[in-house]
């Protein structure tokens, strides 16, 4: 349950990386939303066997990294703590498809390129969402919401969710810190505490709510979300998109590394 | 049990994502009908409270183990079924763009999965069915384990079904279900034991809290519940059955396969070479999903197209250009990466 | 000077659980003054406050706003007379953005965005916060916080101020400055807290509650030196209060 302190670290980096002042940082969120959802479609439309054709793909997660000055061992360091689900699938895959093929001159199973590819699509579709906060941040995030039409009442619900998820973590951090100075053998909280301790939590969560409410209620607060005036997609953030999406649709119909494989070997010999 | 991007393929992501909005959009409709947007900072702070309980380890007593709270259904307790959903659709949100926890096309999915189960089938079919006779600390018990245990099966059997529609693994439905049915079983036993703990704490902390949520939350809902499944049943079946269609046709898809696997010499013509590609593209884009690991196709169907899979790359005389051209992609990625990072440097001296 | 008047009539509440926490209580505040509430816990001062402000509807007696009674149908009109801090900055400050935060007001009463931009920087500065503009909530220090609490009340540039406990878990610095803010507030204020100290400095009049009755209503210098009422209602005189000025000698009941 170190698991607090390191949630909020990283909610907070991701913060803070947000707050940069690049290229793509000045890009209209609904430009950002939009090409994350084009690449992420790509990816993810690549056959389980493709992994050669699915390596250009590389070049967004790359270019945005450091066009847009991230850091890329932090941000990263996330793709560890997901993996794991994702490769206990995969890595059943080479089990299940023995059918052999051969690359380079190597047999191998066909089912060790499925969880290759898996797990490379899975390095980008994570490091696509990452970068798309890292870059845009929660509260422009959810004017590009807006834009795009989602309910004001869930974009609401979803800041306020976002705002209170700090302040809730410390508080459920410090019961369960005075829980651990009193129970110091037990890994978790025993069941005999799962109902007072969440219990407590949760009516001290709702009386906060309460509270909120009342704070929203006196400023005027009647159901409707009102927000500043929306900002205008200019040209370039037109460009940006309409590039992003031309060598999407270009690396998904051409195998690019093969052709440049090609060149090379024909030029060699 | 949330679903990454690299394991769904675009049509089931968007079949969900339509389901998904879909009740949404109509939980919307409904808090806004209602009048309860009071309720929104609650749903807001619930939201907040169930994405940080998730984080708490409940030790399991014997096994030395733990177990986690997923959280539908102390949000449908405790916020109605409406609301329960879009709070849980927050948290889903929050966990995929921050924490990578949950992929943004597969959103609709953990939505779905991890929301609507509980919110819409287990909550009120079940939980409530308990409780609405009297609320005591058995109901709530026997409640909660059946609607968790239920909730978590129904969306772990998602899960593999999203799965395999989408065919972006080699994993047999059955060993598949074999995996996460049992599993998710366990989680259910801890999630409906916390949840019953802790709604039976709040219930005699303060009872207005969990009554309110159950009067006449069941009568006059059944025909608006009747369409909610009717919209999944609908997602459900259009996904499946654009599926099918894209492997009941391997005519085409091996037509298209065998040339493409024939244009060994790539080189020679781009404009023969862009078509193939085309119909590559195309087909691809359906998920290729086959039962052929399930054994219960023809020898011959599988020899045929396990010999020219559509990827150059196969073929003896394309492999090594295509592992040289991968390899001079990676290069060139991690080239440009630093060239823009020389440039940025060198821009910020100058003006330093 | 009617419309900057708050007046209260015989004001009774009863908690849905029975309990008796507001009986019969008449004050008039006139325009420009401050008031300190102080009471003990539970003597329903912040009962009292959401009374005031519309958010709890008394059993019996009215509440007067200049000469408009406080029902739910004049609430949007009172709202905009009466602004309240609330005691946890934290529940006040809800959007991802101070900016937002004291704009939410204003935008909930549809001004156009340039009125609503004027109106927050305004709030901003009087504060003093305003390159603080663009932090989010969770970047501010305890201080802060609340200066951007009270902005976010002020950019709806109430008549009337009213705050519970402004000054709870504060620094000495950031409450000397909380203390100057208020001080420099031409509102009229009405405030309860526990640090009589700083009632007694920004506060002429005070309203001694206890168990939902006022015991005492009058200048601030006589009521908080009486040491015995204020034993009787659960409170203490001020520290400030305590020593002789001359000798420094501790009194020990009465003033000497």
């Amino acid at each position: 349950m170190a698991d607090f302190t390191s949630s909020l670290y990283n909610m907070r980096l991701m913060d803070e990386l947000a707050c940069k002042d690049t290229f793509v940082h000045k890009l209209h969120p609904l430009i950002k939303i939009l090409t994350t959802i084009a690449y992420l479609f790509v990816v993810v439309s690549y056959d389980r066997h493709e992994i050669i054709g699915l390596l250009p793909m590389l070049f967004y997660p790359v270019v945005v990294f450091f066009l847009a000055e991230l850091p890329i061992k932090q941000v990263l360091a996330r793709l560890l703590l997901i993996e794991p689900f994702i490769i206990a699938i995969g890595i059943l895959n080479p089990f299940f498809d023995s059918q052999v093929i051969i690359v380079g001159g190597f047999a191998i199973s066909r089912g060790w390129i499925t969880f290759a590819s898996i797990l490379l699509k899975s390095l980008f579709t994570i490091t696509a969402a990452l970068i798309l906060i890292c870059t845009t941040g929660m509260d422009k995030l959810a004017a590009g919401l807006r834009m795009l039409k989602v309910p004001r009442l869930f974009v609401l619900q979803l800041l306020l969710t976002y705002r209170y998820i700090s302040v809730l973590i410390e508080e459920v951090s410090r019961s369960i810190r005075a829980y651990k100075l009193r129970a110091p053998q037990q890994k978790g909280i025993h069941p005999s505490v799962w109902g007072t301790l969440v219990g407590q939590l949760l009516l001290r969560t709702i009386d906060r709510a309460e509270r909120v409410y009342q704070a929203m209620f006196v400023r005027g607060f009647t159901g409707e979300y009102y927000t500043g005036a929306d900002t205008w997609v200019t040209l370039r953030d037109v460009a940006y998109f309409g590039g992003w999406l031309s060598f999407f649709i270009l690396a998904r119909m051409v195998n690019i590394p093969l052709m440049i494989g090609l060149l090379i070997s024909g030029v060699i010999s | 049990m949330h679903m990454a991007d690299a394991l769904i393929s675009p049509v089931i992501g968007g079949t969900m994502w339509v389901a998904t909005a879909g009740v949404a959009a109509y939980s919307i409709k409904k808090i806004q009908d209602d009048l309860e947007e009071k309720k929104v900072p609650l749903m807001g702070v619930m939201g907040a409270f169930v994405f940080a309980s998730q984080m708490i380890n409940f030790s399991i007593p014997g096994t030395g183990s733990s177990g986690h709270l997923g959280g539908g259904l102390i949000l449908a307790a405790m916020l109605g079924p409406y609301a329960g959903f879009l709070a849980m659709a927050s948290i889903l949100l929050i966990q995929a763009l921050f924490f990578g926890d949950g992929g943004l096309l597969a959103y609709g999915c953990n939505v779905f999965n991890l929301g609507f189960y509980t919110c819409f089938i287990t909550y009120p079919l079940i939980y409530e069915r308990f409780v609405k006779k009297g609320i005591s600390a058995k109901r709530i018990m026997a409640g909660s384990m059946i609607a968790a245990i239920v909730g978590l099966q129904l969306g772990a059997f998602s899960v593999v079904l999203e799965t395999f529609f989408s065919g972006k693994t080699e994993l047999p439905f059955s060993t598949f279900v074999l995996m996460m049915q049992p599993i998710h079983l366990a989680i259910g036993i801890v999630e409906g034991l916390v949840t019953a703990a802790v709604l039976t704490f709040v219930w005699k902390a303060r009872p207005e809290l969990i009554e309110k949520q159950i009067s006449g939350k069941i009568s006059g809902n059944a025909s608006i519940k009747r369409i909610i499944y009717g919209l999944a049943i609908a997602a459900v079946v259009i996904g499946g059955g654009l599926s099918w269609f894209a492997s009941s046709n391997p005519d085409g898809l091996e037509w298209s396969m065998e040339k493409t696997a024939g244009t060994a010499e790539l080189a020679d013509s781009g404009g023969i070479y862009g078509i193939l590609a085309d119909i590559q593209s195309k087909t691809a884009f359906l998920p290729d999903y086959s039962f052929k690991n399930d054994g219960s196709v023809s020898e011959e169907q599988v020899s045929e197209t396990s010999a020219e899979v559509a990827w150059p790359a196969v073929d003896a005389g394309t492999t090594v250009s295509g592992l040289l051209g991968g390899a001079m992609t990676l290069v060139l990625a991690v080239m440009i990466g630093f060239f823009i990072r020389y440039v940025k440097r060198r821009k910020k001296k100058v003006t330093a | 000077m009617s419309h900057h008047k708050l007046e209260t009539k015989t004001i009774n509440y009863v908690y849905p659980d029975g309990n008796k926490a507001v009986k019969d209580i008449s004050f008039t505040i006139h325009h420009g003054e401050s008031v300190g509430i102080v009471g003990a816990n539970g003597a329903g001062k912040s009962t009292l406050l959401m009374l005031l402000m519309g958010v709890l509807f008394p059993s019996s007696g009215e509440v007067l706003v200049g000469d408009i009674h406080v029902t739910k149908k004049t609430l949007p009109l009172i709202r905009q007379r009466l602004g309240m801090v609330f005691q946890d900055p934290d529940d006040q400050l809800f959007m991802s953005t101070v900016y937002d935060d004291v704009a939410f007001g204003p935008r909930n009463y549809r001004y156009d965005e340039k009125e609503v931009e004027s109106r927050v920087f305004q709030a901003l500065e009087m504060v003093g916060i305003l390159h603080l503009k663009d932090r989010p909530p969770f970047k501010l220090s305890g201080g802060e916080k609340r200066a951007a609490a009270i902005a976010s009340v002020l950019s709806m540039q109430p008549d009337v101020l009213i705050m519970d406990e402004p000054t709870a878990s504060l620094d000495p610095r950031s409450r000397r400055r909380v203390i100057n803010l208020l001080n420099c507030f031409e509102h009229t204020k009405i405030i309860t807290s526990h640090d009589l100290d700083m009632i007694l400095d920004i506060s002429r009049r005070v309203i001694v509650i206890k168990d939902g009755e006022i015991a005492a209503d009058g200048e601030s210098a006589e009521i908080l030196a009486d040491a015995e009422l204020l034993d009787q209602c659960g409170l203490e005189v001020p520290i400030s209060l305590q020593r002789c000025p001359k000798c420094g000698e501790r009194f020990l009941t009465g003033r000497s």
